[in-house]
């Protein structure tokens, strides 16, 4: 349990809260203030991941977020299993389990790693489609092999125990980040009254300030930050998110934030209703990018092996975590950080071997400072091999001369067993690449920033700007901008004093070129999560993927959860100099959302289970549940099916419904018919142009059945409309189209015919309508209504207002059955009542509820259409047999007249709704299934229609069907076949599409 | 998520409360039935697909029903403009072009 590499003072760590964890079921402690990244080097473990391709041993690179290696699996339950999580974004909590997500049967033994040594000179980049192209039918087992062999983490095979949160928020300023740019301005903008959010992905605020040894106003900087940070909480206007990572950067200053809130304290949320983490959605005024800046490793031969580390993420463990990832340390180095690194290395007692300086004559005060402690330093060299298979043991290094790419002089190898390399700073550009703005090439600072995107302010090392004053003056003046864009006005605040501390110019040192050529130099890697080496990018660019786009897909390059953080731009800078351009030239290729990996949860917020997507229930709703109705989703809506009774089938129970409204009396729920109510003195006008048909006539009280075309002659939608009064109708429309048709309207009004008075509001909630239908109907009717119901005084198609069950009522005489039929409307918080008032009779009558499935086989047996569904968009009303229904000679040119006299709908071959009736009265054709005229052609055959409808009917005895059969009209009593995937083949013959009652005797009784 | 402001309304909303509903300003021939089949298929079935400035018609779905249009910037996605109904834009590519309103 000792932590061989803890320094015994030091870091912010709470030594007096030990934590114990596990790792690859070993047990470890560590202490309250690490992550699971610092606890592990605490505890002298190098190797913690197995790589993605080439089952490399690795071990922790960086100290944040770029971290590629140590990725693992998180939880000590089933349930509570997270895949990928960075072991540096990590908190260390009290019986922490964690995993390597790869290496197999473990990362120290890894049998996969002799497939790396055996095979790694053929698993090149592009080896999946060389190698796995063929044949295909042999993919799935390669994919089983490869997904064991790679694979990042597994997710949980049981529920989340934990639930998530989504909160939106409106805000004038986001600050991205809360390093000393992000702070600064955070403070200012506090002083103006603005409402501000910063965040941070980080355990607690500060970034580099956490860590530097700088002063600010003569202090050590940290006692400026907890300063900041008073001030900050003690302003209500200001929220303070830390543990949040800004993930996706949206239009229009929209940015999602991800908000940690107990993965530092335990596996789920400790307390019950407790929400594990929360999406922040925020639509700010103005967004500052204060990410920061990523130092970016040296590329050289070996360096993944473990010991590589960054130098940033070293001064970083010692000084935070007090932890020394080593013994003996080489830099190797193109900026002044690499000196830091030694220095803290040497403060904290250990040896520093030397500083492989890549620069002729570096002269800055940390360079100075480096040499007056007697630390080695080489200048004009670079480390280009690392020695060592599971930890460095020595770094060989050569004079350089990088403009030719050559080594020169003498080659040293310096014993060691941690190399910490630093080739300088590219800003963390990813989320204003999100909204689609290219990253920008800065020549000066030797890195992509920013481009630009309206209402966002790079600051600080975002911005490529790197010393402490600077950053700071930055944060101030990005504030400042903001503030003054969102309206508010200038604040002054006082800077804190920092020393201006004078830094050797960095140079661009990307890739160490090696004594053998790089395809053959031992692997130099460029993006160590995705395993693309030096070598892979220049196969890419020789085999021509030459488009920095090209070479990312061909080789994998800042892929998947990394999205080339430490990589990009060593793999754009090595494709430049291989294709012989400049960098910007060469370009970056798309960082996209998220910029971390982000769990499901969050994402899916409490919009999960009943709650994932609306729910709507008719007035009666509990009614059909009472009586063990089935239903089925239309739209949102839930509608009964079919209502079985004892152990019926949906098969039985449908006869049985059909028999009953043939027989006797049915009753349908129909409140989810679309309503639209239209007033307004040109309401009759307006219907006449919208539907096909003629509305000019339409008396008081009468219904029409309407045909709505678009404009471009193809049937959209129908429905019954009723005229209420001289400039009052209703209109009603499909269950789906309801919402879509309101909107099709008021695009007709609002657009081309805004003189046109008419007024349009769904009431499609405000009736509920059941629909009583059967040759008993009028009787049962009778029983609870005052209204006259005989024949002749409310004929078909009429409509009347009364007293329906003692409340008011419209009823509609019209029929979606063939049969008698009255769709009684009440207002929907009466409904339960009167459809109670009519299962009184339930026995006398015979009154039988049923759903929607008989409803499909009683309306089809009379060849009543389902747009949508005997319809698909490329349907004339005449291609349906409607002419009836088509007012040529209407004076206005109606929606969709002009598109049916084009050439094209005027073909003779159009498809064409008709009836089929099986040869074999048993077979129910599929819907859907493909018509040919010639079952015995050879494939590929000729299809000339398709089945639209199709059930079996208890009234005809046999099974029947809608289809569209090209030139169909014309085919009556030929027959058609129905070739099946199982190699069946139906015949059937073409037959009107009415199958029962053609002249409507039994609706008008 | 586009944030769109409502001439109706008068306010900026997310875009989960509006529709996009295709290219404004599409003319529906005045005589339909003596116009051409080219003319009839060109207001049909014809739409620009701009890189740049476009003029899209937008519903304020759940708010207050209206139809609108909006001048948008197909790359940037960034909205310079949205009016009325029967309102011309005032920023047009050829505006644009002309050193106008950016």
């Amino acid at each position: 349990m000792s932590q061989p590499n803890r320094l015994n003072q030091g870091g912010s760590i709470d030594r007096s809260k030990p934590l114990d964890f596990t790792f690859n079921g070993l047990r470890y402690s560590g202490y309250e203030g690490d992550t699971l990244a610092s606890a592990l080097l605490a505890n002298g473990v190098d190797i913690v991941n197995r790589s993605f391709k080439y089952s490399r041993p690795r071990g922790i690179v960086a100290s944040g977020a770029a971290e590629p290696n140590a990725i693992v699996q998180l939880g000590s339950t089933e349930a509570a299993q997270v895949p990928n999580v960075r072991a540096t974004q990590q908190a260390l909590y009290q019986g922490l389990s964690a995993r390597s997500t790869n290496g197999w049967p473990n990362v120290n033994h890894d049998a996969m790693g002799l497939l790396g040594k055996l095979g790694g000179p053929m698993m090149g980049p592009g080896f999946y489609y060389k190698t796995f192209m063929a044949p295909a039918s042999m993919w799935m087992t390669y994919e089983k092999f490869i997904r064991k062999a790679a694979g990042l983490g597994r997710a949980p095979q049981e529920k989340d125990p934990d639930i998530y949160d989504h909160y939106n928020h409106h805000c004038d300023l986001l600050i991205i980040g809360a390093g000393p740019a992000g702070l600064m301005a955070a403070l200012t903008a506090a002083r103006s009254g603005a409402r501000v959010i910063i965040c941070d992905e980080q355990e607690t605020f500060g970034g580099s300030l956490l860590e530097t040894a700088d002063l600010l106003d003569g202090k050590p900087a940290q006692q400026w930050l907890a300063n900041a940070l008073v001030q900050l909480s003690d302003c209500g206007d200001v929220l303070m998110l830390p543990r949040t990572t800004a993930n996706g950067y949206h239009d229009h200053n929209f940015v999602t934030l991800h908000e940690r809130r107990t993965e530092h304290l335990a596996d789920t949320a400790p307390e019950a209703h407790q929400s594990r983490s929360r999406m922040h959605h925020v639509r700010a005024g103005q967004v500052i990018l204060a990410t920061g800046s990523q130092e970016r490793p040296v590329v050289y031969a070996n360096n993944d092996v473990p010991g590589n580390l960054l130098c940033s993420a070293v001064s970083c463990y010692i000084r935070r975590y007090a932890v020394v990832p080593g013994q003996k340390l080489v830099v190797t180095t193109a900026t002044d950080i690499g000196y830091q690194a030694a220095l803290d290395w040497l403060d904290a007692g250990r040896e520093v071997v030397a500083v492989v300086d890549c620069r002729a004559n570096p002269d800055g005060d940390r360079v100075k400072q480096a040499r007056q402690k007697g630390i080695r330093i080489i200048t004009g060299s670079a480390v280009f091999e690392a020695k060592g298979s599971k930890r460095v043991t020595a770094a060989r290094i050569a004079a350089v001369d990088l403009d030719a790419f050559t080594l020169t002089g003498q080659l040293e190898e310096l014993a060691c067993d941690t190399i910490a390399s630093s080739g300088g700073f590219s800003p963390v550009v990813h989320l204003s690449a999100h909204t689609g703005a290219r990253p920008v090439w800065n020549e000066e600072a030797l890195g992509f920033v920013p481009g630009r995107v309206k209402g966002m302010i790079p600051a600080g090392g975002a911005d490529a700007i790197y010393s402490l004053p600077a950053v700071l003056e930055s944060g101030l003046q990005a504030a400042q901008q903001a503030l003054q864009s969102c309206g508010y006005a200038a604040v002054s605040v006082d800077l804190p004093k920092a020393s201006q501390r004078i830094e050797s110019k960095s140079a661009a040192l990307f890739q160490v070129p090696h004594l053998k050529p790089t395809s053959r130099a031992p692997k130099q890697f460029v993006d160590l999560q995705n395993d693309v080496t030096a070598a892979g990018i220049e196969l890419a660019t020789r085999e021509g993927f030459e488009s920095i786009e090209h070479v990312k897909r061909y080789t994998a390059l800042g892929f998947g959860t990394d999205q080339g953080k430490l990589g990009n731009i060593n793999g754009m800078a090595i494709a430049a100099r291989i294709l012989g351009q400049t960098i910007p030239e060469t370009g970056t290729t798309v960082f996209r959302p998220n910029y971390t990996g982000i769990t499901f949860g969050a994402i899916a917020g409490r919009h999960c289970g009943e709650l994932f997507d609306p729910e709507r229930y008719t007035a009666l709703h509990a009614w059909h549940l009472k009586r063990g109705a089935k239903f089925e989703d239309v739209g949102q809506w839930k509608r009964p099916w079919y209502f079985p009774v004892g152990n019926e089938t949906m098969h039985e129970a449908v006869a049985r419904e059909c028999q009953a409204v043939r027989e006797k009396v049915g009753i349908l729920d129909a409140s989810t018919l679309g309503k639209i109510d239209i007033q307004g003195a040109d309401a009759r006008e307006f219907l006449g142009r919208v539907y096909t048909n003629k509305w000019a006539q339409l008396g008081l009280n009468k219904c029409r059945y309407g045909l709505m075309c678009k404009d471009d002659g193809m049937v959209m939608d129908d429905g019954v409309t009723t005229c209420l009064g001289d400039n009052h109708f209703l209109m009603t429309t499909t269950t789906g189209g309801a919402a879509a048709i309101l909107d099709w309207l008021e695009l007709w009004h609002q657009t081309e015919w805004p003189e046109l008075e008419v007024y349009f509001n769904s009431v499609t909630d405000h009736w509920a309508t059941m629909t009583i239908t059967g040759p008993r109907a009028r009787d049962l009717l009778s029983e609870v209504t005052d209204i006259d119901l005989s024949k002749d005084s409310f004929k078909f198609m009429e409509c009347r207002e009364g007293m329906v069950a003692g409340v008011p009522a419209r009823v509609y005489r019209i029929s979606f059955t063939g049969e008698l039929t009255y769709e009684i409307n009440v207002q929907a918080n009466y409904a339960m009542h009167v459809w109670n008032a009519l299962f009184e009779h339930e026995s006398t009558y015979g009154l039988t509820p049923y759903g929607t499935e008989t409803m499909h086989v009683l309306r089809a047996e009379k060849g009543f259409i389902i747009v949508g569904q005997d319809t698909d968009g490329s349907v004339t009303p005449e291609d349906l047999g409607m002419q009836w229904c088509v007012g040529y000679d209407k004076p206005f040119s109606w929606i969709g007249k002009r598109a049916l006299s084009r050439p094209d709908t005027r073909r003779k071959d159009r498809k064409q709704l008709v009836g089929l009736l099986p040869t074999d009265p048993s077979v129910v054709l599929q819907e859907g299934a493909q018509i040919v005229f010639d079952p015995k052609q050879s494939i590929p055959m000729k299809m000339k229609g398709h089945v639209t409808s199709s059930y079996y009917s208890p009234t005809l005895g046999q099974g029947f069907a809608l289809a569209l059969v090209m030139g169909g009209a014309e085919r009556m009593g030929e027959k058609v076949y129905m070739p099946m995937a199982d190699g069946r083949v139906h015949e059937a013959e073409i037959v009107s599409p009415i199958f029962l009652d053609p002249k409507g005797e039994r609706q008008n009784v | 998520m586009l944030h769109i402001y409502c001439p109706y309304c008068g306010e900026h909303r997310e875009e989960s409360e509006f529709r996009p509903k295709g290219q404004a300003h599409i003319l529906r021939p005045k005589d339909p039935d003596n116009c051409s089949d080219e003319v009839w298929a060109d207001y049909l079935f014809f739409r620009d697909n701009p890189r740049g400035l476009h003029h899209e018609m937008w519903l304020h779905a759940t708010g207050c029903r209206k139809y609108f249009n909006v001048t948008r910037d197909t790359v940037s996605y960034e909205i310079l403009e949205t009016y009325k109904m029967g309102e011309q834009p005032k920023i047009t590519a050829q505006s644009r072009a002309a050193g106008g309103e950016k």
